[in-house]
Parts: C-alpha cells; sequence; structure tokens
C-alpha cells in the first residue's frame, strides 16, 4: 500500500504541494478532500517537495487533505468499448454508463519516427464542396479551422462527423459550452453516426486542468485504434481554450510569459498534439481537424499564429462559409491529381472567376460602370456562393464538379473561362438555358 | 577521466537538478538512470555542488534520487566516412536504424552509433611514417560517393606530432587503427577513420579565411540576379507560415551548386521532412549522376521530438558541415528554422528563471544567433585548397512582424535577406521573396549597375502603380504607364519562377546571365506607343513571348525561335535607348569585354 500524505503546504491556484519521497516525475496521485476525490499530476519536484496540479482544481482543497500517490502516470482505457460512449477530460463517463478500467494505455506518448512516415496518398470525402473541391483534406493531415466566436464552426465539426468517410471519430471538447456538448450529442445520436463516436469533453464549467487532458486522451486512443488499422478523424475544438489552460497553469506555476501571457514553449505544446496526425504504413491512420476561435479575428494572435506555423493549410470560417482566399490545404495536390481530370483545372478557374467577381463587387460598390463582363461575373458570384460555397451543400465530389461545370455554363461563354480547350470539350455542359443577358438588359 | 557521479534533486519540465560530487564542466553529457534506461542531458548551469542538466528526452518517471553519470565529455558528434546519405535526429542518432530498432515511435534512452562501427572503406595513404602532422592534416582518403574523403588527424590534437606508422593501402574497417602518432614528450595516439568533435565550438583548422565573393547559384532567378548569396556567406528567409519558407529551401537543396547540402530539420513539420526523404534518394544530382541523397546529410528533430535535441540539431549540422569543408568542399547548410531554435533555447530559459529579454528570449540570444552564423566562411586549408560553409536559415517570426527579437538579431549578422511575404504568396507570385524589401550585400553574377538599374525601375513601377489605385489608369500619363508595365512585366517573367516547371524550375547562371540581355533591352528601350491600350497589348504579347521563352530548353530550337521573335517584337516599337541606361550599358560591357 502507497504511504498517504496528510499535509499540504502550499495550494496556490489548481497546485498543491506537499513533502513526500520517492515520487516520480508525472506520477499521479489521488488527493481527497471534503468535495470527493480528484486525480493530480507531479508537476515539479525539487528536493522532497513536490508540486502537482490536481485535475478538479484548488478551490476548496484544505491543507490537511490526504494526498495517496499512485505510482503510474495518467492511463486511459482502451477497447471497441468505448464506441459511443463519452468521457470527461479524465476519462470518467460522462453518459450514464459504466468506467472502463481495463487495458489501460498511457497518454502523451513519443513521436513517431520521421523516417518511419509516408507521404499523404488517399482523399477524406466530407460531402462539402469547399473541401472536396476546393481545399481537399487528406489522410493523416493536420488542418485547423480559423474563425471568430459566432461562426458555425462546432455545425461544421458536426456535418464532418457524420459525413466523413473514415471509419472512426474521436470527438475532444476543450471549454465547450453546455449547449455546444448537447448540441453535438444530439446531432450526432439523430445522425446514426454516434456508435463510431467516442466523445472526451470538457465543458467550460469543468476544472481547467482537465481540458489540458483533452487532447492527449483522444489521441492516445487514436493512435492505438490506427494501430489496429482504423482510419481515425481527431476532432478538437477549441484549441485555443487548450492553449488559455496552459497559459492559466504556467502562470499560476510563476513561468517567465512570452508573448501576451502565453507561455514560451506553446509552439511546442501544440506541435506536439498536432504532429501526432500520421498515416501508418500497413496500418491506419490519423487526422486531425481542430478548431481555432481567434479573438478579435486576428490571425497574428499567438495561438493561431503558432497553429499555422504546425498545421498543414488552414480552414478559414467567415460569414458562415469556408472562405475560398486564404483557406488552404497544402497537401491537396497530392491526391487531386488522381481524381478526376477536371479536378484541379476547374478548382483553379472557378477561384480565378470568384477573385475577378469580388474585383467587380469592389467596384460596383464604389460607384463605377458595370461592363456585361462585370455583369456576368456577379452573376456567377451570386450563383457561387449559393451553390457551392453554402455550409448545408451535400454532395460528393463528382457531383461538385458536374455542378462546377454547370454554374459556369450559366454564366459564361467556354473561352472567357480561361480554361484549356481539351477539358471545355470533354466537360463542357451542353444545352444550358443563359439567363444573364436577359437580366443585365 | 572523471568519473564524477551525481543524483537528482528536482525535476521541473524537461529541467533536471542534480547534486554532484567532484568535478562538472559547463555542456558536460550526463546520462540519468531511470529503471533501465539512461537518459543522455546536458549541464547548462553549475551553482555550488548542483548542476541544471537539459534533458534530450521525455522526463516523466524520473525521481529524485536517481542516479546520474558524468561522462566527462561536451556534447559531440562523431566525424568520419560514411556521413552522407544519413539521416539523423538532433543527437545524431540514426533515424532509419532506430525504425528498424523500435518501430513505428522513438524510443527513450535508445542511442544508436551515427556511423555502423562494422562499415569498411578503401583506405589510401597520404602520409608516411617520420612526417610532421597537425591537427586537421589529412593522413588517407576514403572514396565516399563521387568525393575523396580526407582521414584526418583529429581537430582537437595540440602541437605537431610524428607519423609512427600508417597501413598500406586497403580496406579497413572504420574502426580499425590506420595511422599511429607521437608528440615530442613521447605521447602517442592510435588514428582511426572516427573521431569525435564537440558541436558548440567551430572548427578553426584552416589558414585563413576569405571574404565570400564567389556567388553560389540557387537557379533561382531571383536570388541569382538580384539578391545573390555568396560562397561562404550566410542568408535568411524570413516569412509568415504559408508563404513559402519550406519550399523555397527544398528548391535550394535541390539545385544549389555545391558539392554538399546539409539540412537541419528544426522543429519543424515532420510531414516537410518526408517529402525530402522519399524524393531525394529518386531524383539525379545533374552535376555528377548520382542521386541527390548522395551529397545531402539530413539533420531532422521535428517539431514533437524532444526541445532540448532541438537546439542541439543546429550545432550538429554546422559541424559536419566545417568537417566536410576541411576536405575543400563547398557545403551548404539549410536551417528550418531557425526561430524554433531559438524558442528552444527561451524554454530552458525560462526553466532557469533567467531574466527575461524582449519576448521573454533570453539576452544573449543575439549573440547565440550571431555565432552560429559565424560559423559560415570559406576558408583556405593548409594544404591550399579552399572549402566554404554557406549557411542558409529561415525565420518564423510571430504574426509575420519582422520586427520581432529572432529576426532582427538575424539580419545585423546576415549577408542577404531574402524576406517573404504573405501578400506574393497570396497572388501565388512564387518565389513569394519580397523584391523591394530584400537585399543582398553580396555581388550579383550579372553586373551589378544592370541590376540595380532594373530594381530601380522595379521601385519606381511600384509607385505608379499605388498612384494608378487612386487616381485611376485615366489619371496616369502614359510614360507612367508604360513604366508600370515594364515592372510588371519584370515581376511576371523573370522575378516569378515556376518551380514545378522542368525548365523554368531551375535557370543556370549562363541562362540567366543570356535570358537577362534581352529583358534589359525591353525594361531600358522606349517604345514607340501611342496609347494605354496598345501599350498593354504589347507588353501582354512580350510577356506571353518570354513566359514560352522561360518554359523553353536551353538552346533549343524553340529557345531560339522564341528569342528571336522577341527580338523581333522590341525592334518593331523600339524608339531608342534610356540615356541613362545606354550609358550603364556601354560601361557593363566595356568591363565585361
Amino acid at each position: 500500500m502507497k504511504k498517504v500524505y496528510s499535509r499540504i503546504e502550499e495550494i496556490s491556484g489548481n497546485v498543491i504541494t506537499v513533502t513526500a519521497d520517492g515520487v516520480r516525475y508525472s506520477e499521479l496521485a489521488l488527493v481527497t478532500s471534503g468535495h470527493g476525490k480528484s486525480l493530480a499530476e507531479v508537476i515539479r519536484l525539487r528536493g522532497n517537495k513536490v508540486s502537482l496540479q490536481v485535475y478538479s482544481g484548488g478551490r476548496g482543497v484544505s491543507t490537511g487533505d490526504e494526498v495517496q500517490f499512485l505510482g503510474k502516470p495518467m492511463q486511459v482505457s482502451f477497447s471497441e468499448n468505448l464506441l459511443g460512449r463519452i468521457f470527461d477530460g479524465s476519462g470518467r463517463p460522462r453518459d450514464k454508463g459504466p468506467a472502463l478500467e481495463e487495458n489501460l494505455i498511457e497518454i502523451g506518448g513519443p513521436s513517431v519516427n520521421p523516417s518511419k512516415r509516408i507521404i499523404p496518398r488517399n482523399m477524406i470525402r466530407t460531402g462539402i464542396p469547399m473541401i472536396d473541391l476546393f481545399n481537399t483534406l487528406v489522410e493523416s493531415q493536420k488542418l485547423p479551422i480559423f474563425s471568430v466566436s459566432g461562426e458555425p464552426y462546432n455545425e461544421l465539426l458536426s456535418r464532418i462527423a457524420m459525413q466523413a468517410e473514415v471509419d472512426l471519430i474521436i470527438l475532444g471538447g476543450m471549454g465547450l459550452k453546455y449547449d455546444d456538448f448537447l448540441f453535438f450529442r444530439d446531432t450526432l445520436e439523430k445522425g446514426g453516426a454516434m456508435d463510431r463516436t467516442i466523445f472526451f469533453v470538457h465543458t467550460a464549467s469543468d476544472p481547467v486542468v482537465e481540458c489540458l487532458m483533452v487532447p492527449d486522451i483522444s489521441l492516445a486512443v487514436a493512435e492505438k485504434f490506427a494501430l489496429q488499422g482504423k482510419r481515425v478523424l481527431v476532432l478538437l475544438t477549441d484549441m485555443t481554450n487548450f492553449a488559455d489552460s496552459l497559459k492559466e497553469i504556467a502562470i499560476t506555476m510563476e513561468q517567465v510569459p512570452s508573448n501576451r501571457g502565453y507561455p514560451g514553449d506553446l509552439y511546442s505544446q501544440l506541435a506536439a498534439r498536432y504532429e501526432k496526425a500520421v498515416d501508418f504504413e500497413g496500418a491506419g491512420s490519423i487526422t486531425t481537424l481542430g478548431v481555432t476561435s481567434m479573438p478579435g479575428d486576428d490571425v497574428t494572435h499567438p495561438v493561431p499564429d503558432n497553429t499555422g506555423y504546425i498545421t498543414e493549410g488552414q480552414y478559414y470560417l467567415r460569414g458562415g462559409r469556408i472562405e475560398p482566399f486564404g483557406s488552404l490545404s497544402r497537401l491537396k495536390q497530392m491526391v487531386n491529381n488522381t481524381t478526376r481530370g477536371d479536378h484541379r483545372a476547374l478548382m483553379d478557374g472557378m477561384i480565378r472567376l470568384y477573385a475577378n467577381y469580388k474585383e467587380s463587387v469592389e467596384k460596383k460598390s464604389m460607384g463605377f460602370r458595370m461592363s456585361e463582363w462585370d455583369q456576368k461575373l456577379l452573376r456567377y458570384g451570386s450563383l457561387f456562393e449559393a451553390k457551392m460555397m453554402d455550409l448545408s451543400v451535400n454532395i460528393p465530389l463528382e457531383e461538385a464538379l458536374d455542378l462546377g461545370w454547370q454554374i459556369l455554363a450559366e454564366c459564361f461563354d467556354p473561352e472567357e473561362t480561361g480554361m484549356q480547350s481539351k477539358l471545355l470539350t470533354e466537360f463542357w455542359p451542353k444545352n444550358v438555358e443563359r439567363s444573364s443577358e436577359q437580366e443585365s438588359a | 577521466m572523471t568519473n564524477t557521479t551525481g543524483k537528482v534533486f528536482g525535476v521541473n519540465g524537461n529541467m533536471v537538478t542534480v547534486t554532484f560530487e567532484g568535478d562538472v564542466s559547463l555542456n558536460e553529457v550526463g546520462y540519468i538512470q531511470v529503471g533501465s534506461q539512461k537518459l543522455k542531458s546536458e549541464v547548462i548551469r553549475i551553482r555550488g555542488n548542483q548542476a541544471e542538466m537539459q534533458v534530450f528526452e521525455q522526463t516523466g518517471g524520473i525521481g529524485v534520487g536517481d542516479t546520474v553519470e558524468f561522462t566527462g565529455e561536451l556534447l559531440a558528434v562523431t566525424l568520419g566516412p560514411g556521413l552522407l546519405g544519413q539521416v539523423y535526429d538532433g543527437l545524431q542518432n540514426p533515424l532509419p536504424q532506430l525504425a528498424e530498432a523500435a518501430g513505428f515511435f522513438l524510443k527513450r534512452g535508445l542511442y544508436l552509433d551515427a556511423i555502423d562501427r562494422d562499415s569498411s572503406w578503401e583506405f589510401t595513404p597520404k602520409t608516411e611514417k617520420g612526417a610532421t602532422v597537425r591537427a586537421g592534416d589529412t593522413i588517407g582518403t576514403v572514396p565516399e560517393g563521387i568525393f575523396e574523403h580526407r582521414v584526418m588527424v583529429p581537430f582537437g590534437l595540440a602541437g605537431e606530432w610524428t607519423v609512427q606508422s600508417v597501413v598500406s593501402k586497403g580496406t579497413y574497417k572504420v574502426t580499425d587503427t590506420v595511422c599511429e602518432i607521437a608528440d615530442a614528450h613521447g605521447n602517442t595516439r592510435s588514428l582511426t577513420m572516427l573521431f569525435e568533435w564537440p558541436v558548440k565550438r567551430a572548427i578553426s583548422v584552416f589558414e585563413e579565411r576569405y571574404k565570400p565573393s564567389e556567388p553560389m547559384v540557387t537557379k533561382v532567378r531571383m536570388i541569382d540576379t538580384f539578391f545573390p548569396v555568396a560562397r561562404g556567406g550566410t542568408y535568411c528567409i524570413p516569412g509568415p507560415f504559408g508563404a513559402g519558407k519550406t519550399v523555397l529551401q527544398q528548391i535550394t537543396s535541390r539545385h544549389a551548386e555545391v558539392d554538399i547540402v546539409i539540412i537541419a530539420a528544426c522543429g519543424e513539420r515532420a510531414g516537410e521532412v518526408v517529402e525530402t526523404l522519399q524524393e531525394f534518394p529518386e531524383l539525379t544530382d545533374p552535376r555528377t549522376g548520382r542521386t541527390l541523397m548522395e551529397r545531402t546529410v539530413i539533420i531532422c528533430n521535428t517539431s514533437s521530438m524532444p526541445v532540448a535535441s532541438r537546439e542541439a540539431s543546429v550545432y550538429t549540422a554546422v559541424t559536419i558541415a566545417e568537417y566536410y569543408r576541411q576536405m575543400g568542399l563547398n557545403v551548404l547548410l539549410l536551417a528550418d528554422s531557425t526561430s524554433r531554435w531559438a524558442q528552444a533555447m527561451r524554454e530552458m530559459s525560462g526553466r532557469l528563471e533567467e531574466i527575461p529579454g524582449e519576448e521573454a528570449f533570453p539576452a544573449y540570444l543575439e549573440s547565440v544567433i550571431a555565432s552560429f552564423y559565424e560559423r559560415a566562411g570559406v576558408v583556405r586549408l593548409k594544404d591550399g585548397s579552399m572549402g566554404s560553409v554557406t549557411i542558409g536559415g529561415t525565420v518564423s517570426p510571430a504574426g509575420g512582424n519582422f520586427e520581432e527579437p529572432v529576426t532582427q538579431a538575424t539580419l545585423k549578422v546576415v549577408g542577404a535577406f531574402h524576406g517573404l511575404s504573405r501578400d506574393r504568396s497570396d497572388a501565388r507570385k512564387y518565389p513569394a521573396i519580397h523584391p523591394l524589401e530584400s537585399w543582398s550585400k553580396y555581388p550579383s553574377a550579372i553586373n551589378d549597375e544592370l541590376v540595380a538599374y532594373c530594381r530601380d525601375i522595379l521601385v519606381r513601377g511600384n509607385e505608379v502603380s499605388q498612384m494608378m489605385k487612386v487616381v485611376g489608369e485615366e489619371g496616369t500619363s502614359l510614360d507612367d504607364y508604360i513604366l508600370y508595365q515594364k515592372s510588371e512585366f519584370l515581376d511576371s517573367v523573370y522575378l516569378q519562377q515556376n518551380s514545378f516547371d522542368p525548365i523554368d524550375g531551375s535557370v543556370t547562371i549562363e541562362r540567366q546571365r543570356h535570358i537577362f540581355r534581352i529583358l534589359f533591352d525591353v525594361l531600358a528601350s522606349e517604345f514607340d506607343l501611342h496609347d494605354k491600350d496598345s501599350a498593354r497589348n504589347y507588353f501582354n504579347q512580350l510577356r506571353q513571348i518570354y513566359l514560352d521563352y522561360n518554359t523553353s530548353e536551353w538552346e533549343s530550337d524553340a529557345f531560339g525561335k522564341n528569342e528571336k521573335e522577341l527580338k523581333k517584337l522590341i525592334d518593331e516599337k523600339k524608339k531608342g535607348y534610356d540615356p541613362v541606361a545606354e550609358d550603364i550599358r556601354k560601361r557593363a560591357g566595356s568591363a565585361e569585354g
């Protein structure tokens, strides 16, 4: 039986300090107080002084409470039984199901040997044209969704969770509003995707330390499933809350802050999580999509900024749509050459025309005269926004490509699109009603 | 030999405090015994009988009282034949062999030999019994790929030594003694093909250091013509995320005209290294006909690998670069990204509770960055041959703002600055080097005055384009409009370069010189154009042909045909030369002729 210490010497924020011997770094302890039991993790050793961060927070912990070291690091149960279940940041059930104790695995394990990585090769279909057609999601990719508060990023994530062609979804919620948690649960239950989903959810009212655990737990479980050959999609929302929790703990520990109060190792901390995305040769894969809310729509804020340096592109969510400018899937060219012959050309061509449309809109708002070409672009832009960019559109890639040609044909003559003539003869739709002339006349 | 041992007293993140007895030196390596694992660490501060060590591994599971063994040696790399083509982590562990031993994941406390101790090489002696040798002198050579790899007297040996014996020509293992030497006091040393060198000390066994003046051709037009890099020089590429720093480095690592490329992937994405890892063995180096991998060493410490070895990785890389320089070779070191290295320093500084400087970077940031870049240089070796180390580092400034400490500290010490711009990369203008903000102190491979004239057009053209945004095309004079068209022409046909195109992707200096003449002809001519529409059309025509010209094979029929068309089109509208340009051209012509 491990020794129980009953004298807590220092309590500061979520960090407590006890005098103890034989303790190891990162080890877990059980803190028993009047409010119940909580796990705590060793985060600093100095002689026989041991500092621990208490998962349920320091509030209400008394100097006389008991601390018992468990002699093992944080672990989580791993089995098929996790599917369809909901847990909190410490791995305790949030639904009414039983607690899982079997087959414990460690979290926050070592990183993958770079020489064992392979070049990404498979597309993940989501049924969202702005992703599939314009910024294809690739297996083993890590991508953030940059967005301001108020944007429907959780709606987007839940749609991806329901529609993405993967074997397994792990949803890690950090600082999630309780309503949003219920929204995810209800949507996935209604959509019938619950049985291939595992939730690790920290809500805004839960202790802040548990928020830090969510990505590690989610990714540790994902890694095990991936090694068993599953294609896992990990959805993390919201990574800015994760970074804020890091900040909170770092300040409590009196660490020197670097940029806007965030600790100097913010980049390494984020990278350690995002870099878990991987394609195992001969087994499964982990793909990570994380929401990064941008305080004040400022992409130079430390969290989106550091994230941008780590991830392979980003989706900008603005005005309820995935912005075609700025959004970028850096791995898309690895897969969109094998989908359909017109994919790349259509992707580039439609965005180029959309950029022209934006210029026309600007000209129009400044009171310049609209030429016939401007009129065509204006018509194209509104069609593009309604039929392609709207997030409720749910069609497979091939249909989206056909739709793209359809929209072009409704607005332009073939040679106005700047597409190769070879593609035009093959894909340009016949017998399409052109109504733009009548409208502008 | 010291056998100092100590005991763990405290753990804070990746820093461990150790109480020791005996002597310990700064930057000495020690091993912390945790269960059956030994974790490599480096002493970074000593106070009384306590040493603070940064651990090159995850520190979970370390307990107070764990034993620490000090080695008495500084953090060092193994030097010898067989480094080329290898993929190492920041501590010179070969990653493919680690994968064979441990599988998908890196394993804590597993360290392997950097050079396989059983490998053997064909040794040709270059010294004889009785000869006097000093540190850095060649005792023999082995053929490593296309290079003659010099087996040298270890750089750390002081004074003069006399060769006692040297083996005859033949195949030996790297650990076999190939030469025995003795000094005046009768101390003897047995030399093998391998020796160690501490990474944080610059190798200085050369005769003289020279000012970098020869261009290092990257085959990127904008760099070679406008912002050149010299062999033995230094340059930096700062840029916000997504602006193409890493792609530019990858292109350079492929096409640069140097003997050896060392890639230090320091704290960046693993996925990018994988592309290099998988593609380089397939790509042929046009200069040698061998694969690119045979001239490359990759030091790979990606962002999720332990932070302390990230700091070590740039030193490991530069030490290997200096080693090959000692063989009279031109080496290019590409470090991506030096900001991650600076952040690693910041993390350790924070744990040491040092007083922070700007943005919490340590106060010694500038001097450390300066001394790293100072390890570049072109040197004359004792045997008269010349070798060089060129260092190119990317910088990832927070928020894309170049005012931050790492960019500023780097700008002070480098000879060329290739600043990447988000605006240019968003507009898909690659390489996204900003032509107005970047600079280079090295001489261009093309006449500097001609280049300056072109830059001036770019600057004035940009002014016109800013003005046109306000007053519109209608409010701009025809002369200004033509100037604007010229600057756009320069940008689109010369500064921008399609790295995916097999021809346009890498442009030899010979070709650059050739096509620059026509570019200059366009920029310096006064044209007979009467209105803006005809000017626009004319420059569009020029551009179209010049772009075809760029993608046609050097000296092929298509190349000649395009050139003829261009010249014809220029002559059609040309009224004469701008007098200023005419002067420069005459001077340049007389200088060349």
